[in-house]
């Protein structure tokens, strides 16, 4: 069955407020495609692990605040 | 849009024409005979050639009348691209085997060689559309 991804990410925001960073400049930073910075930060793909440390790593944040991930239901109970 | 995603494109059209192209000149040529006795062979090799001769020309044309479009390759281009290789590949699959049941059982050459050709368009048109709706939205997750 095919399932929307979970994750969600606040690049965006991050984006932002570090200077109002272009999708452009970010993905030039990064090492990808705009295409690919636009579709991560839509939620239509989920990085490598890899990449999304590079994301992190280009606003000196904790992959945490760039990428969430639900808790499930019997987590949160 | 990215390279990627232009050459996917591409490739789908030249492979929905080409193979459009092929059965109007077979069919056409047919006129009231049985199938088996029209020539295709010669048809059949210009039109995967030409194929492959439009694509590379497509492509080039395109960097020529966008020249500054980025080339840049990604982890998310060779993603797209495996997915639609693999979803592509299960029509090869098809296709070989009918060819083997059909030479089993002594089918005349048309049908086999037409059997092939017909499951390699289908496989890079399942592929190609494939690449060009995971582009356009996101990776099935199952």
């Amino acid at each position: 069955m095919v399932k929307p991804t979970q994750v969600t990410n606040s690049i965006r925001a991050l984006r932002f407020a570090h200077g109002e960073m272009t999708q452009a400049e970010l993905a030039d930073r990064v090492g990808v495609t705009r295409q690919t910075l636009i579709a991560i930060e839509q939620g239509r793909y989920s990085p490598s692990l890899e990449m999304a440390f590079r994301i992190a790593r280009v606003f000196r944040v904790p992959l945490d605040d760039v990428f969430q991930y639900p808790d499930s239901p019997e987590e949160q109970s | 849009m990215t390279h990627e995603e232009k050459r996917a494109w591409i490739r789908l059209v030249v492979a929905v024409l080409g193979y459009s192209a092929y059965l109007a000149v077979v069919l056409g040529r047919a006129d009231g005979r049985s199938l088996p006795e029209v020539p295709y062979a010669g048809t059949l090799l210009w039109t995967v050639g030409g194929a492959v001769a439009a694509s590379i020309v497509a492509e080039a044309l395109l960097a020529i009348v966008i020249p500054g479009a980025s080339r840049a390759k990604d982890e998310r281009d060779r993603e797209i691209g495996r997915l639609g290789e693999s979803v592509g590949q299960s029509f090869v699959v098809i296709g070989a085997v009918s060819a083997m049941l059909m030479a089993m059982a002594e089918w005349d050459r048309f049908w086999i060689a037409n059997v092939i050709y017909l499951c390699f368009v289908l496989s890079a048109i399942l592929g190609g559309i494939t690449k060009v709706v995971v582009y356009r939205r996101s990776f099935p997750k199952w």
